[in-house]
């Protein structure tokens, strides 16, 4: 998986480090948070489990209402940028604060920070764009929290096959599906708007260096762990 | 103040090519194989938690951070397996 290409200098700090854990406050803050967060989607992701199985009737079968494919889609966006985000963190312990820059001999110009912030930023807007479209269109179809409204044409189809729409459950599925997407859909809002103000106040006027880019790291755990949740509620919500 | 810690970074783009090959896999399992429900949801799992793995692991930098700090994240995940068995069986009590 990894390959000594080039040995990784963690930050040295010049600043103070918390004794027990080693790593500086911000750091420690973040991933005490991220602690705490995996318990909330935990919650969330239980109640989805007992909601489901311990339901009087079957669930909607997956992709019977869900556009499983462009999930996808935005699935592999959010993934791009949480490369994006590791390829950000690269590039400024490197010391790369550039936008883009010619390499000898070679075709396509480096990253540096400022590229690959801003590739992270578009992807994370293009998630919650996304997600936005889908919800509206959900809605328009019929499928809202509540369940299936009355006279749509999704309650016309539920009713015609009610096994495949789970229409005994339809509240259920609702509430939980709208419940759990729009927390992570607001934790990639908070994420995106934290990035954009890094870009326009620190990223942008170069004050992050290789010796310190805290902001940078901090802001990053926070982004892979909301990729990574994504990856758990993708298969349990659209796919299973 | 601590001394800094150095460690090979790992082949990112490596990993997005995983990722993606694994999230096509899962679409394709759901949709397309036929496989028994069982056995589909077990693996459905695997990949999706293999995927959670990767990103902690290697993006996160999980891989490469002492002990302590690891369990600060670790902690959580028996607690949060606990919470969702109790529930469960009270359910099924």
């Amino acid at each position: 998986m990894t390959h000594a290409t080039q040995a990784l200098d963690q930050m040295r700090p010049p600043y103070s480090t918390e004794p027990g854990s080693g790593v500086y406050s911000n750091k420690l803050g973040m991933w005490v948070f991220l602690a705490s967060d995996v318990m909330f989607f935990t919650a969330l992701i239980g109640s989805y489990i007992v909601l489901r199985f311990g339901a009087p009737g079957e669930w909607a079968r997956p992709g019977a209402i869900l556009n499983v494919p462009l999930t996808g889609l935005n699935t592999f966006l959010l993934i791009c940028s949480s490369v994006s985000m590791v390829k950000a963190y690269a590039a400024i312990a490197d010391g790369k604060k550039y936008f883009l820059r010619k390499v000898p001999g070679k075709r396509l110009q480096d990253g540096g920070l400022k590229f690959w912030l801003l590739i992270t930023i578009i992807c994370g807007a293009g998630f919650v764009s996304v997600q936005v479209v889908e919800y509206i269109k959900l809605v328009g179809h019929g499928f809202t929290p509540a369940g299936y409204r009355e006279g749509s044409l999704l309650a016309e189809h539920a009713a015609a096959d009610p096994i495949k729409y789970g229409l005994t459950v339809a509240g259920l599925y609702g509430s939980s599906f709208f419940t759990m997407t729009g927390f992570h859909g607001f934790h990639v809002t908070c994420g995106v708007i934290s990035m954009l103000y890094l870009y326009f106040t620190k990223v942008l006027p170069e004050k992050y260096s290789p010796q310190d880019y805290r902001g940078i790291e901090v802001i990053g755990l926070y982004w892979h762990f909301v990729d990574l949740v994504w990856i758990i509620l993708f298969t349990i919500v659209y796919l299973i | 103040m601590t001394t800094p810690t150095t460690h090979v970074r790992p082949n990112y783009m490596l990993i997005w090519l995983y990722l993606f090959v694994m999230t096509i896999a899962e679409v394709l399992l759901a949709f397309e194989l036929p496989v028994a429900r069982n056995l589909k949801l077990i693996l459905l799992l695997i990949l999706a938690i293999w995927k959670a793995m990767l990103v902690a692991l290697f993006f996160m930098h999980l891989k490469f951070e002492r002990w302590r700090l690891r369990l600060i994240f670790i902690v959580p995940l028996p607690l949060a397996a606990i919470l969702v068995t109790t529930v469960i069986m009270e359910k099924v009590w």
